[in-house]
Parts: C-alpha cells; sequence; structure tokens
C-alpha cells in the first residue's frame, strides 16, 4: 500500500491495444483506478477525460487501470475497455488492463474510481475521490485540479488526502 | 403495496436511495416507515432474488426501472438521471411516478 509521500510502485501494464505503459517520466502523472460497470466511476469519467485534455499541455500523464475481475464483471472484460476506447471515451487517456490487479495492491486502490497524483519523482502527493460530488458536474475534478496544479507550482496539494468513493475493487475470489 | 428497497452492502449507494425513497413516499402520502429493506449477501441470494445490482427498489415486485438485460450480480448498478446523468441511485422523480402509478391501480381496502 502507497502512503502519500511514500514512492509509488512502477508498473508497465498494457493498454486495449497491447502497448505497455508506465507512470513517470512526466511533471506530474494522475493513475486512476476505474472500470466500465460502476456508476460513480462512470459519473466521474468525463470528468477526469477533461483532466488529461486540460492539463495536456503542461505535460501531465494520465493513465487509466481497470482492476476489476473480469470473470465475475464480464462488463470489465477487455474486449468491453476496447469498446469504450474504440467510442472515444478515453480520448488523451491510456485505458490500461491490471489483470493480475498487483497494480492495485501495490497502490491500496479501494474503489472505482480511486484517483492517485504522483509528482516528477513518482512521489505520491495526492489520493482520493476527483472533487466533493460524483452527482455534480459542476465540480469539475476539483481535488485533482487542485493538487495537479499543487504538484506542478512545487507546493503541497491542500487536501493531500480525502476518502475514495465508489465501488469495491472486484478482487478475485 | 409492498415497497421495498434491496441492497448490497459493498456499494455505497443505498443511505442516499433510501433517504430519497423515505421523501417519495412522503410526497405521494405514502407511509415511508412501511419500507422493506432486505440485504442481498451472496450471490445465490441475488440470484434467487433477480437483483442486479445496488440499490433495487420494488414496487409489489416491480422494479421502478425495469432492469432489462441486466446480469444478476452483487455490484453497483447503473441509473440514468431524467437529465441523463449517470447516477448510482434512481431519479427521485421516477421513483414517485412508480409510486403514484402503482397507488392509483392499487383498489382501495374498504
Amino acid at each position: 500500500m502507497t502512503a502519500t509521500g511514500d514512492h509509488a510502485a512502477t508498473f508497465a501494464l498494457p493498454d486495449t491495444e497491447g502497448t505497455m505503459h508506465e507512470p513517470g517520466g512526466a511533471p506530474a502523472t494522475v493513475v486512476v483506478f476505474t472500470c466500465n460497470h460502476c456508476p460513480y466511476a462512470l459519473a466521474w469519467h468525463e470528468r477526469i477525460v477533461g483532466v488529461a485534455r486540460d492539463y495536456a499541455d503542461r505535460g501531465v500523464l494520465v493513465l487509466a487501470v481497470n482492476p476489476n475481475d473480469a470473470e465475475r464483471y464480464p462488463r470489465d472484460s477487455p474486449e468491453a475497455m476496447r469498446a469504450r476506447v474504440e467510442c472515444g471515451e478515453f480520448e488523451g487517456v491510456p485505458y490500461l488492463y491490471d489483470q493480475s490487479q498487483s497494480v492495485a495492491r501495490a497502490y491500496g486502490a479501494k474503489t472505482t474510481p480511486d484517483v492517485f497524483v504522483l509528482d516528477a519523482g513518482r512521489v505520491l502527493r495526492y489520493r482520493g475521490a476527483p472533487d466533493a460530488d460524483h452527482e455534480d458536474p459542476a465540480q469539475n475534478a476539483a481535488f485533482l485540479r487542485g493538487a495537479l496544479d499543487a504538484v506542478l507550482d512545487g507546493r503541497e496539494p491542500n487536501p493531500v488526502e480525502t476518502p475514495p468513493v465508489g465501488c469495491s475493487i472486484k478482487w478475485r475470489a | 403495496m409492498r415497497v421495498e428497497l434491496l441492497f448490497w452492502d459493498g456499494c455505497p449507494s443505498h443511505p442516499k436511495a433510501l433517504a430519497e425513497l423515505r421523501e417519495a413516499m412522503v410526497d405521494v402520502a405514502l407511509d415511508p416507515s412501511t419500507i422493506v429493506v432486505r440485504e442481498v449477501e451472496t450471490q445465490s441470494e441475488a440470484e434467487l432474488e433477480r437483483f442486479v445490482g445496488s440499490p433495487t427498489i420494488r414496487i409489489d415486485g416491480v422494479d421502478v426501472q425495469p432492469p432489462g438485460e441486466e446480469p444478476v450480480g452483487l455490484t453497483c448498478r447503473v441509473y440514468h438521471r431524467r437529465d441523463g446523468r449517470i447516477s448510482p441511485t434512481p431519479d427521485p422523480a421516477d421513483v414517485r411516478d412508480a409510486l403514484r402509478a402503482a397507488r392509483a391501480s392499487t383498489p382501495e381496502r374498504r
């Protein structure tokens, strides 16, 4: 489990085309654990993609990771992930499959979504929800944007952590 | 009229769904204390109940938002609000409409 202030684990995971991605090599990296079947993840999805779009010119890397057990939850299968990508739902955000669930375990992810912001040295600087209310699009991922602004400006995010809100990660039995 | 809320504890949406259901009951002059709340804990229970996700609200056995081809399982349920937003809970307006429709079709007891 990764706590704020710790070095986050590195990883290499495939996107829906098989290209491998890893965190780092950017002034800030967002790792968001998400999935296809959870209403919380879906409600926040466009806000997270909006963050990727709005911070791309500042070099921020956003990686979406699906850690769910696709055998018990077929909607989270690689095929279903690919279908969403092909529909254009992940513009600018590689959608990665954590089949072994080892990345989710290393990060201590609990829900979908669960957001982790890493600085250029891969130190965890923010962890939690994208914003305060999945029902309110006007929140616009304010926690995540605030954390990124702080990291990019060399400041400490405030807050550094919020409780993740969403569906429990579907661990393998 | 039997109003039931079925939930799975792995999904955090049921307290809000229950609060909104209680408000809807009051809005249509029904007694919210009559709501039957039941937890679905296992996959076999989900299959027995035809439970497609948490929360599920049924009025006299009829889902307030028919689930269509949704698979049975222990998961959070995806709802669509009337304004198109995705939500973990049904639109309260849909719940009120379902309650009114069920009440209108229920013969009065004399």
